[in-house]
């Protein structure tokens, strides 16, 4: 191993939670506002480390594990996640499905633990993750799939070193599927507009900020944190697959994709500013879409 | 040692008989000769798995057709494995479990059907001929059937196992076929001797389908799993967990025991298969999902993982007719290790709930809630059961889903071609079930041991005793062992793999050293999460102010008077996604609103009745029973006519003799 894959692990830790800054700085230019500062998760997060927790009484301890359950899944998956064409640590075939189940493990506890604490609420928002997500998970891996295909790979880091512009001017249409299905993904996964609205304050409208609605303090700190991580991996996939470069020179290779990623904060924010959240019934359907862009993309890779 | 085993399953059985007169002593002599039986039965079953060993005994026998011969292969002890080892817990449970029934029934009958059962699937597995087979075929059917109408004096119940004997009766008709066929070469009913004709393609089609209806009645595939939701909640838990952790694995051996003698497959078989199991997969866990019965619940989840088995099994003959070694390995790998691994989970989710219906008088989902607190050991197990039914890493039911994804992707990316559709199909009905398998295991954890009872007072709610407590933490962690072992139980399926999909040792090892590798990488990872979650933990306790500051009431959003029945209730929760797939549950739904000033009562109330049930064999077996209603005339009861019968039948004898 080399000690730049550290790089790796450090960058995801470090800068994640810058991008939700971006996302908030674009999101204030277009109403005109000047916005919190860039920094704010990190003095959220400062803030919250250093505070106590409250519970509610109905809650078990499945309610104060499930924060470290979720960010220890989050952690395994920044272990397998290449940084674009940076190699992640460890790499192996089907390390893909590694990935998607570890953020399924962490839904599973983010979903338990808001039915932990008996509220209507959370019930409610814990049941729609559970359906976007039903519908999100093989549109996912289909887009791995499609990639699959393409790069005649499965192991994530195979996948993104083999990819670059060479491909796009080859493949393009498939890229192009992928990238636009991968984007949809994005946004069902971390709870972004159209899907769902991080910034509404009522409680029956949201999906992902009502379940933890129950959480103070330190717990609700890991959260934010591993939220903000989740975009950040799930993020540096579409980077990986719409910017592929590959220059082989580390430090331009590396600022090309930070550049990638904060182009892609302000893409979400310009999304969550000009467009507004869609009914529930909709969404199912963009879902759909997501899944048959990539068998689409797939479709065009098959040679008989 | 295995006929050590057998005779032990038997002299209990027939000596719990005996003792039928006090129900402790049958208890005890059941439970303890089958629990004996299967630990001593293990070391035989595990040695042969892991060493590739085959032992072999042959009698000759009055029977026609062939001689009475047994055999302990390594694809009998990987299915003979989880059948001890849930026969051994499932009995220690039952113990205790039935002991509520001593006073008002004789115990000594379902404890002989028990071993029995135990006893005929033993059978089954180490059968080499299809008379004995047959046999013992039928002897597992009939005591499962006992075993289901155990509280006959509910209606329920008789109809429950009634359906039951009328599926499994329709699936042996073309068991016998399929045997008869394999047979007709050489005359012989051993299957050392069952041969086709070279160049009989239809002929090993035909054979192929058959062994999928026949024995898919008994592995609950989709459209002929029927009986599972019916027999499984009327069944006492640890027969229910017997039942669809092993019994209906006996569908799932047959398939392969019969695929064995059929020769090169078709890749359409592999099409066939993946289509059943990818159609068994989302329909199970669809039908699950819209359950209120958490027993109904687990059996729907069973024809899930039926399903699942399938789709790894339809990989494996694809790959084995494509000619790739990689995708054949991968795709039995994940099947037989699917095997294993459900046996386990789904038969500690059984006990989970045979523990919460003995805690509690109920598995009505909606009647439950805030369990956890009353019985906290079966809510950590039920936890356990769920994460790993959902196939999620660290637990073992992820590395039986990722060998058959690693298949699939295997496919995708090497061998470019018309399978890229089937591996897509795969790929979508495993990702798809995964999902909705999530919806459904969390719906039931959450709304039965999370938040607050629904039924007003829970305080008569009781944790089962330790002797029931003990086989579920047992087959809590031996989900967790088999996640971390499964690298060496794959490298275990080096003996049987050659002789279900004809290659060479040599190359189905090099095959699976493969697919080892990353199964390595992702135990290393998942025990990396375990040790995250300790780190974070401490950190935890590091932090600045890490005690906790209050405790209240949930976020109520200002509501002053929150109560147990206002909470997300299970169909609530799996509302969104059963409306979506509505085209297809078809959810009848009972609703009356509250009417006028003063509104008295109101209701609401949905079922999801089977539709393959309700719109397929009931028309069908309705048709049947019409047509039989006319024989009636004949078979009027009155003694008259049936000595005219009796004279008439001597008359045309005579007749046709003298002539």
């Amino acid at each position: 191993m080399n000690w730049y894959i550290l790089i790796n692990i450090i960058l995801p830790f470090v800068l994640a939670p810058f991008l939700f800054g971006v996302i908030n700085r674009t999101k204030a230019f277009f109403a005109g506002r000047r916005g919190q500062p860039l920094l704010q998760l990190y003095y959220d997060l400062f803030k919250l480390f250093r505070k106590g927790s409250v519970y509610s009484v109905t809650t078990t301890w499945i309610f104060r594990i499930a924060p470290f359950a979720v960010f220890s899944s989050i952690v395994c998956v920044i272990l397998i996640m290449p940084c674009g064409a940076l190699v992640s640590p460890i790499g192996f075939r089907g390390d893909i499905l590694l990935f998607i189940y570890f953020l399924a493990m962490a839904r599973f506890f983010t979903v338990a633990a808001a039915l932990d604490t008996g509220s209507s609420f959370e019930g409610m928002g814990a049941s729609r993750e559970v359906q976007f997500a039903a519908l999100t998970e093989p549109a996912f891996i289909l887009c791995m799939a499609a990639l699959a295909c393409e790069t005649h790979s499965f192991s994530l880091s195979t996948i993104f070193s083999r990819l670059s512009f060479a491909s796009w001017s080859g493949e393009g249409a498939v890229l192009l599927l992928v990238a636009v299905s991968l984007m949809i993904v994005l946004l069902a996964e971390n709870s972004r507009v159209p899907v769902d609205d991080p910034n509404t304050h009522l409680e029956l409208t949201m999906i992902h900020e009502v379940m933890v609605l129950d959480y103070s303090g330190p717990d609700l700190g890991f959260i934010l944190y591993g939220a903000a991580l989740k975009l950040w991996i799930i993020g540096s996939l579409v980077v990986g697959v719409a910017l592929p470069v590959n220059t082989g020179n580390f430090f331009l290779d590396r600022f090309i994709f930070l550049g990638g990623m904060v182009l892609l904060a302000v893409i979400i924010g310009i999304i969550e500013s000009v467009m507004a959240r869609f009914r529930f019934l909709k969404i199912p359907q963009v879902l759909i879409l997501a899944s048959a862009l990539s068998i689409l993309a797939l479709i065009l890779q098959v040679r008989f | 040692m295995l006929l050590i085993s057998l005779l032990v399953f038997f002299i209990g059985g027939v000596l719990s008989l005996l003792f039928s007169r006090s129900g402790r002593i049958a208890s005890i002599v059941g439970a303890g000769s089958a629990f004996v039986a299967s630990i001593i039965g293990l070391f035989p079953a595990l040695h042969s798995l892991f060493s590739g060993v085959s032992q072999q005994l042959r009698y000759p026998w009055s029977m026609p057709c062939g001689s009475l011969s047994f055999e302990l292969d390594p694809l009998s002890a990987l299915f003979l494995t989880p059948l001890l080892i849930l026969t051994a817990l499932a009995s220690v449970f039952g113990a205790e479990y039935l002991r509520s029934w001593s006073l008002k029934k004789s115990l000594g009958a379902p404890w002989f059907f028990f071993n029995m059962l135990a006893f005929s699937m033993i059978a089954i597995l180490l059968a080499r001929n299809a008379m004995l087979f047959i046999i013992s075929w039928e002897l597992m059917t009939i005591l499962s059937f006992l075993l289901v109408t155990f509280e006959h004096e509910k209606k329920s119940v008789r109809t429950a196992g009634w359906i039951y004997l009328v599926a499994a009766h329709v699936g042996v008709l073309f068991i016998f076929v399929v045997f008869i066929m394999l047979g007709m070469k050489n005359g012989s009913m051993d299957f050392d001797k069952f041969a086709l004709p070279p160049g009989s393609i239809a002929a090993a089609s035909l054979i192929f389908v058959f062994s999928i209806i026949g024995f898919g009645s008994k592995a609950g595939f989709v459209p002929l799993h029927v009986w599972l939701p019916e027999a499984h909640p009327a069944a006492p838990s640890h027969v229910s967990a017997i039942m669809s952790g092993i019994m209906i694995k006996m569908g799932i051996y047959g398939i392969l025991r019969v695929f064995i003698y059929l020769g090169p497959p078709h890749e359409w078989w592999g099409w066939l298969l993946i289509g059943v199991g990818a159609l068994s997969a989302v329909t199970g866990v669809l039908f699950a999902l819209a359950q209120h019965d958490l027993k109904r619940l687990l059996a729907y989840s069973t024809v899930e993982n039926a399903g699942i088995i399938m789709i790894g099994m339809g990989t494996g003959v694809l790959g084995v007719a494509l000619k790739s070694p990689l995708m054949a390995a991968a795709g039995f790998a994940g099947a037989l290790l699917h095997v294993i691994n459900h046996s386990l989970f789904k038969g500690l989710l059984f006990l989970c709930a045979g523990s919460v219906l003995h805690g509690t008088g109920t598995v009505e989902i909606d009647k439950l809630g805030g369990l956890h607190k009353r019985m906290p050991w079966t809510s950590f197990a039920f936890l356990t059961g769920s994460v790993s039914i959902c196939g999620l890493p660290p637990f073992n039911g992820f590395i039986s889903e990722f060998l058959i994804y690693f298949g699939a992707f295997y496919s995708i990316s090497s061998m470019n071609g018309a399978h890229v559709f089937s591996s897509s199909a795969v790929i979508i009905s495993l990702a798809l079930a995964g999902g909705l398998a999530l919806a459904c295991f969390t719906k039931a954890f959450g709304m039965i041991f999370s938040g607050e009872p629904r039924s007003g007072d829970n305080s008569r709610f009781h944790e089962s005793s330790p002797s029931m407590l003990l086989p579920m933490l047992a087959l809590s962690s031996l989900c967790l062992i088999a996640a971390f072992t499964a690298p060496l139980t794959v490298s275990a399926f080096k003996y049987m793999l050659p002789q279900l999909t004809g290659m060479t040792f040599s190359t189905s090892a090099k095959a699976l050293d493969i697919i080892i590798k990353p199964l390595w990488h992702v135990c290393f990872i998942s025990a990396g999460f375990f040790l995250w979650l300790f780190a974070l933990w401490l950190l935890r306790k590091l932090m600045p102010r890490s005690e906790v500051v209050e405790k209240t009431v949930t976020w109520d959003c200002g509501y002053c008077r929150p109560n147990g029945r206002m909470q997300y209730s299970s169909s609530s929760f799996a509302q969104p996604l059963t409306r979506f797939f509505n085209f297809f549950l078809r959810i009848r739904t009972l609703f009356k609103g509250p009417r006028g000033i003063f509104p008295k009562d109101s209701h609401y109330m949905t079922e999801t009745p089977d539709i393959f049930e309700k719109g397929f064999f009931a028309p069908i077996f309705a048709r049947i029973h019409d047509f039989l209603v006319l024989l009636h005339r004949f078979q009027n009861g009155r003694v008259q006519m049936y000595i005219m019968y009796i004279a008439a039948m001597l008359l045309i004898l005579l007749i046709w003799k003298l002539s």
